[in-house]
């Protein structure tokens, strides 16, 4: 294997393609180089790496803290009321079937950038009991789920999305386990699960919830008929399980939130590999109802991706551009609008959890970035709020997944890789 | 005993060395018409089988060219040609079958048009091959 990536290194020396670092690619008009793809793709898999007594890097006056370590395989995280903490634990897309020598081959190269800890399947919940910033008890609230990912609280449900179905608690304040076994609300579009996680947010009013549902592909290469009901967020009604997409064409919408104030949902999503270590930005935008955003036939509005066959012209037509681009392959998992109590520099705006790059030569992402906002909309460049997981060595410490926002000023991180939730807060 | 003594006599080849060589062709005729059938119907399905019968190809044809490369060391001057020819031949379908492979490890379309140019590059090699190796060598005793 290691004898085909040095090809590869050759084929790409040939081929002149650099891999430097990213253009800029960052907000509503990404520079878009033409699509390119040498004999192999560009992969770097950062291995993984012992954090010994680094920590990751935040901004100046701020500090960071593992409130919760040994995790197993922390996604997405929930801050409820009484500010306790759920942390999703889980793995999914077992059942994806590998059609070509391609996917063995790709799913060991993967592997090496992952953790070796089995996924929990289950929901803990830690509690930081006198406020002093040190989670002290931590309990299994909920057990044997399948590939849970999305969390919302709306009064007293907890909603969680499993990569195969949504499904509700009851959930009173105080509570550290759950009353019983979770209550179907709808069965989730689970055959293939190539992008498995179901990402999670609810309307301001209770009324409807909203579910990312990733594509069955990177670009259409398990056919098109795989791709009924994927690459759209679901609108769905709790009460009766109805449900309608709401938005289409978004390639892997990993991570919803709703807007406070104007009550928007806005998605991160991830976007297409293979076509170069430029294309297609990951992007953050807000999710207009009834809104075609490209995938598979087209990216970033009307660009072509001629591996999507037969064509469809009229969708390519219809497609919307998304709202601010992250950069390409920076793998964005977690999206949570901002607070004042998150400090002055850091009150209007979003922060972005960046799993990390495989398709590039020079890694992007891996780190947790704030895209500034003003009137509602995203402005400038992202800043970076915790780095330094890449250790300089080629190797990674931790790969950011979910991020939530503490209303009483923090932000709480979930790492895949190192299994741990991070805490950053303010200086006293 | 009779003994075979005339120049221009060939001798087959070793019957697991003609079972190695009988696998390249109809692998890589098979992942031609793949290809064709993926390129006319857009089903991925034939891309995916292309991607096996060339692996399968790739397989059992890396034998046949380790065995063509031993008998090209190992021959003497009068039979050493027709050897190095067959060699040759052999090891150009390995090598544009194996870039036919990467070809195919693309996603979706993206293996157009390469993957049928090289399937039928590589189909003609493993045709020659064929013929080459089915005609037989000259033996080592009359060389």
């Amino acid at each position: 294997m290691r004898a085909i990536l040095l090809i590869g290194t050759a084929a790409l020396a040939l081929s002149a393609c650099d891999g430097g670092p990213a253009p800029q690619q960052h907000g509503a008009n990404p520079s878009l180089p033409e699509p390119h793809r040498g004999l192999l793709p560009d992969m770097t898999i950062p291995r993984p790496a012992e954090w010994g007594s680094d920590r990751p890097t935040v901004p100046e006056g701020y500090t960071i803290q593992a409130i919760a370590t040994d995790l197993r395989i922390p996604r997405q995280t929930l801050v409820l009321p009484n500010g306790d903490i759920l942390v999703t634990e889980g793995t999914g897309g077992q059942s994806a079937p590998r059609l070509n020598p391609k996917a063995f081959i790709a799913g060991i190269i993967k592997s090496w950038g992952r953790t070796s800890v089995a996924g929990g399947n289950r929901l803990t919940l830690l509690r930081d009991a006198d406020g002093d910033g040190t989670y002290e008890t931590r309990s299994i609230f909920a057990d044997n789920l399948n590939g849970p990912y999305g969390l919302a609280l709306v009064n007293d449900v907890l909603y969680v999305a499993n990569q195969d179905a949504l499904v509700r608690f009851d959930y009173r304040e105080g509570q550290t386990e759950a009353s019983g076994a979770p209550a179907l609300v709808t069965n989730l579009p689970s055959a293939v699960n190539h992008h498995w996680t179901k990402s999670l947010t609810a309307s301001p009013d209770g009324r409807f919830l909203y579910v990312g549902i990733g594509s069955n592909s990177n670009i259409t290469e398990r056919g098109m008929e795989v791709e009924v009901d994927r690459a759209m967020v679901w609108q769905i009604d709790p009460q009766t399980g109805a449900h309608r997409p709401f938005a289409t064409g978004l390639r892997n919408p990993t991570a919803l939130t709703v807007q406070p104030g104007t009550g928007q949902l806005w998605a991160v999503v991830n976007e297409r590999d293979e076509i170069g270590p430029d294309l297609v930005p990951d992007y953050l935008t807000s999710v207009r109802e009834g809104s075609f955003y490209g995938w598979p036939y087209s990216y970033w509005g009307q660009n072509v991706d001629t591996r999507a066959q037969p064509q469809n012209p009229e969708r390519v037509a219809a497609a919307v551009r998304p709202d601010y681009a992250l950069g390409a392959h920076v793998a964005a998992l977690g999206v949570a609008f901002s607070t004042p109590s998150m400090g002055t520099a850091f009150a209007d705006g979003v922060f972005v959890g960046e799993h990390g790059s495989w398709n590039r030569n020079v890694p992007a992402g891996y780190k947790v970035v704030f895209v500034p906002f003003r009137d509602g909309r995203p402005a400038g460049d992202p800043i970076d709020f915790v780095s330094g997981f890449l250790n300089g060595n080629g190797n990674t410490r931790g790969r950011p997944v979910g991020v939530s926002v503490d209303p009483r000023g923090a932000l709480i991180v979930a790492d895949d890789l190192s299994n741990t939730i991070w805490r950053v807060t303010a200086k006293r | 005993m009779v003994a075979i003594s005339a120049l221009r006599s060939l001798r087959p080849l070793h019957p697991l060395n003609a079972i190695l060589l009988a696998f390249p062709l109809p692998l890589f005729l098979g992942a031609l018409l793949s290809d064709l059938a993926y390129q006319a119907s857009f089903q991925i399905q034939w891309a995916n089988f292309s991607s096996w019968l060339i692996a399968g190809g790739l397989f059992v044809g890396g034998f046949a060219v380790l065995w063509a490369l031993i008998d090209l060391v190992r021959s003497g001057a009068g039979r050493r040609k027709r050897v190095a020819i067959y060699f040759v031949v052999l090891l150009a379908m390995w090598v544009l079958g194996f870039t036919n492979a990467l070809v195919h490890s693309k996603d979706a379309f993206a293996i157009m048009p390469e993957a049928v140019f090289l399937s039928a590059i590589v189909t003609i090699l493993a045709l020659v091959a064929a013929w080459i190796g089915y005609s037989g060598f000259q033996s080592r005793e009359t060389a």
